[in-house]
C-alpha cells in the first residue's frame, strides 16, 4: 500500500518538478504566451478562409529579408525591422521601469508625444552644428519626457493621485498641446511643419548602407545605451534597490529610511525619460520634417506589452520589442500578402490578454502547493 | 449666446454616449473592478452596430435599434475576457483592460477587412434620425440610463450590495453575498452599456465606423467616472460638462466670439479638468474603497 502510494507520488512528483520549473519561470511564460498568441492568429487567419502560411513568409521576409515567393534578398527590410522596433523597446523600458517601482506607467504614449515635440522644435529652432544639434534634440526629448512623467510620479506621491487616471488624462494634454504648439511654427500647415536641417536628423549612412538604404539611425545606439543604463540603474545602484524597494513595499521602504516621495517621483520621471527619448528617435531618426499630430502613434500603448513580455527586465525588453516590432514592420508585406495587417494588433492584444491571465499560473502553483501540504499532513498522521 | 443654443442638439449628441459608457464604468468601479477597457469596449459596440446596421438596412425597417441591441451584446461578451481575468483570475485589472483596448482596433478592423474588404465598415444611408427639436434618441437613453442606474445602486438590495463588493468585499461575503457573482454582474453591465455606447456615437455622429470613431471617448467617460465621483448624479454632470467641451471642441467656430481660441482649449478641458479636481480633492477619498484590489476568498 505504501509502495504503490510512494510510487504513484514520486511519478507525480517528477512532472510536478518539470510543472513547477515551467510556471514559476517568467521567461517561459513568456515564451509560451506569444506562442500561444501566434496559434491563436492562426486559427483566426483560417476561419477566415486565408492562408496563415502568407502571414509567416511576411515575417520572414521581415526577419531576414528574403523573399521566398519570389526569391529575392533585401537586406532594407531588416533595417527596416530595427527601426520599428526602436521606439518600442524604449517605451518598453519606460513601462518596464515604473512597474519595478509598482507603478502602472499608461503614460508612456504622452511623454512619448512630449519628447518628439520638444525634438522636433530643437530641430527647428537649435544650433545647427554637426553632432551637437541632434545631442541637443536627445536631451530635450528626454527631459521633456521625464518633466512629464515627474509630475504624475510626485502627483501619486504627494497626493496619492492615481497612476492610471493621471498618465490618461496627460496623453491627452500631451497630444493637444503637441499639436497646439506646433502649428505656431509660421511655416507649419495643418499637417508639417519645414523639412529639419541636416544636422538634426538621426541618420546615420553606415547602418543606412549596411541595410541597403534603410531608414535605421544612430537611434539604434540609443535604445542599447538605454537598455544598459536600465540595466545599470536598476541591478547595479542603489537608486535602483531604493526604486525596487519602494515597488515592493511602500511602507516598509519608508522605515527603513528611503525617502518614497523622491523614489516615486524620480521613478516616473526616468521611465518618462525613456519614452521621451523614443519620441526623439522617431521624429528626428524616421522623419525629415515635424508632425502635426493627427493621432496618437501608439508606441506607447504596445510598449506595455512589450514590458509585459520582457518581464520588465532590460535583455527581455529588447526581445520582446524586437518581436513587437517585427510585428508592425511585417504590417504592409501582410496586407500584399492578402493577410489583413490587424492580424498583428490582434496577436500583440492577445498575449496581453494572456500574460495577465499568468495570474492564473501563480494560483495554480498555490493550489498545487496547499494540496503537497495537505497530502504530506495526511501521510504523517498515518 | 443663441448659438450656444443651436448647439444644444449637438452637444446632446456628445454627451450621450459619453454619459452610458461613463455609468458602466461607475457600475463596475462600485463593485470594486476597474474597467480600464471601457475605450475598446466602445469599439466593439460601434463596430458591431455599424456592421448590423450597414448590412441590415436595406431590408429590415428600424435596423438601428438592432444594431443598438447587437451593440450592447458585443460589448458584454468581450467585458467577459476582462471578467474573468479580473475576478476568477485575480489578474491585475489595468493589464487585462489595456488587453482589451489592443484588442479592439486589431479584431475589429480585421473583420472590416474581411466583410467589407476595406478597412472601415460599409457607410450606411441613413444613421440615426434626430427626433423634435433635431434631438437624437440617444439623449432619452442616456437619461434612461442615468435613472435606472440611479434606482439600481441606490433603491434596490442588488444595488446595495453590488456597492458592499466594492467597499469591503470580506465584510460583504460574510454577510452572505456572493462577491465574485455580483462583480461578474457589474463588469458585464459596464461591457454592454459601453457597446451600447458606442453604438450611440456611431450611428449618430459618423456613417461608419473606422479606427478612429471612438478616439478617446472611453477615456474622457473614465475621467468622467472619478470627476463625477462615483454617483450617478456627479457622473452625469460630468458627462454633460465633458461632452459639451468635446462639442465646443468641434462646433465653436460657429461662434463668433470664441474663434479667438485654439480649439485645442476644449479638447484639453475634460482631461485638465479631472486631474485638478483629482488633485483638490486628494484629501477626501471618494473611490469604491476596495476598488481594483481582486478579492480573496478568506483572506484577511
Amino acid at each position: 500500500m505504501s509502495a504503490a502510494a510512494s510510487g504513484k507520488d514520486g511519478k507525480g512528483g517528477l512532472k510536478a518538478g518539470f510543472l513547477d520549473a515551467f510556471i514559476s519561470s517568467d521567461g517561459a511564460i513568456s515564451v509560451f504566451v506569444v506562442l500561444l498568441g501566434f496559434l491563436c492568429g492562426t486559427i483566426l487567419i483560417l476561419a477566415v478562409g486565408r492562408n496563415p502560411g502568407n502571414m509567416y513568409a511576411a515575417l520572414l521576409q521581415t526577419l531576414s529579408g528574403y523573399d521566398i515567393t519570389r526569391g529575392v534578398w533585401n537586406a532594407r527590410y531588416i533595417g527596416e525591422w530595427f527601426t520599428a522596433s526602436l521606439p518600442l523597446i524604449l517605451c518598453g523600458l519606460s513601462m518596464g521601469f515604473a512597474a519595478r517601482t509598482g507603478l502602472f506607467n499608461i503614460g508612456s504614449e504622452g511623454q512619448y508625444i512630449v519628447g518628439l515635440t520638444a525634438a522636433q522644435f530643437v530641430a527647428i529652432y537649435g544650433p545647427q552644428v554637426p553632432g551637437l544639434h541632434w545631442a541637443l534634440a536627445l536631451l530635450a526629448g528626454a527631459l521633456a519626457g521625464a518633466l512629464w512623467g515627474g509630475i504624475v510620479g510626485w502627483l501619486k506621491a504627494k497626493y496619492s493621485v492615481s497612476e492610471v487616471v493621471a498618465t490618461i488624462m496627460l496623453n491627452y494634454v500631451a497630444y493637444f498641446l503637441s499639436r497646439y504648439l506646433t502649428r505656431l511654427i509660421p511655416e507649419a500647415n495643418t499637417y508639417k511643419t519645414q523639412s529639419f536641417p541636416k544636422t538634426a536628423l538621426l541618420s546615420d549612412p553606415f547602418l543606412s548602407q549596411l541595410t541597403n538604404g534603410s531608414r535605421l539611425s544612430i537611434g539604434l545606439y540609443v535604445a542599447l545605451a538605454c537598455c544598459l543604463i536600465y540595466w545599470f540603474i536598476i541591478e547595479r545602484t542603489k537608486l535602483g534597490f531604493e526604486l525596487r524597494a519602494t515597488g515592493f513595499n511602500k511602507e516598509a521602504a519608508r522605515c527603513s529610511g528611503i525617502r518614497v516621495t523622491r523614489s516615486i517621483t524620480l521613478s516616473m520621471a526616468i521611465a518618462g525619460a525613456f519614452a521621451g527619448l523614443a519620441g526623439v528617435v522617431v521624429a528626428l531618426g524616421s522623419f525629415s520634417y515635424g508632425r502635426v499630430l493627427a493621432g496618437q502613434d501608439g508606441y506607447g500603448f504596445t510598449g506595455i506589452a512589450v514590458a509585459l513580455v520582457g518581464n520588465n527586465t532590460a535583455g527581455g525588453t529588447l526581445l520582446s520589442g524586437l518581436l513587437f516590432g517585427m510585428l508592425q514592420s511585417a504590417q504592409p508585406l501582410m496586407q500584399s500578402r492578402m493577410i489583413p495587417k490587424e492580424i498583428t494588433q490582434i496577436i500583440s492584444g492577445l498575449v496581453v490578454v494572456f500574460i495577465s491571465l499568468r495570474a492564473g499560473f501563480k494560483m495554480i502553483i498555490e493550489w498545487r502547493a496547499k494540496r503537497i501540504a495537505r497530502e504530506r499532513r495526511g501521510e504523517r498522521d498515518e | 449666446m443663441n448659438s450656444i443654443f443651436g448647439l444644444l442638439p449637438s452637444i446632446l449628441m456628445m454627451v450621450a454616449p459619453i454619459l452610458i459608457a461613463a455609468i458602466g464604468g461607475m457600475i463596475a468601479e462600485r463593485s470594486g473592478v476597474t474597467n480600464i477597457g471601457l475605450e475598446g469596449l466602445m469599439g466593439f459596440g460601434a463596430f458591431g452596430a455599424a456592421t448590423f446596421h450597414a448590412l441590415l438596412e436595406p431590408t429590415l425597417p428600424g435596423s438601428v435599434w438592432f444594431a443598438l441591441v447587437a451593440a450592447m451584446l458585443i460589448g458584454a461578451l468581450f467585458s467577459l475576457i476582462h471578467a474573468y481575468a479580473a475576478i476568477s483570475l485575480k489578474a491585475d485589472q489595468t493589464v487585462s483592460g489595456t488587453g482589451i483596448n489592443l484588442l479592439a482596433i486589431g479584431i475589429t478592423v480585421f473583420l472590416c477587412q474581411i466583410i467589407f474588404k476595406q478597412e472601415r465598415t460599409e457607410p450606411y444611408k441613413l444613421g440615426m434620425m434626430p427626433g423634435p427639436g433635431g434631438v437624437y434618441p440617444t439623449a432619452y437613453i442616456a437619461i434612461v440610463v442615468l435613472l435606472a442606474s440611479w434606482y439600481v445602486l441606490y433603491k434596490r438590495p442588488v444595488g446595495l450590495r453590488l456597492r458592499a463588493c466594492g467597499e469591503h468585499p470580506a465584510a460583504a461575503a460574510s454577510a452572505g453575498i456572493d462577491v465574485k457573482k455580483y462583480r461578474y454582474l457589474a463588469v458585464l453591465a459596464s461591457g454592454a452599456l459601453a457597446g451600447l455606447a458606442g453604438g450611440c456615437l456611431v450611428l449618430t455622429q459618423t456613417i461608419q465606423y473606422t479606427n478612429m470613431t471612438i478616439n478617446g471617448a472611453g477615456f474622457i467617460a473614465l475621467a468622467a467616472v472619478s470627476f463625477g465621483r462615483w454617483t450617478p448624479k456627479g457622473v452625469g454632470g460630468a458627462s454633460l460638462l465633458f461632452g459639451t467641451a468635446v462639442a465646443l471642441a468641434i462646433y465653436m467656430v460657429n461662434i463668433p466670439s470664441m474663434r479667438s481660441l485654439p480649439p485645442e482649449f476644449f479638447s484639453v478641458m475634460p482631461y485638465v479638468i479631472t486631474l485638478v479636481t483629482l488633485v483638490i480633492f486628494s484629501g477626501k477619498d471618494y473611490a469604491p474603497k476596495a476598488v481594483g484590489i481582486p478579492y480573496e476568498k478568506g483572506g484577511s
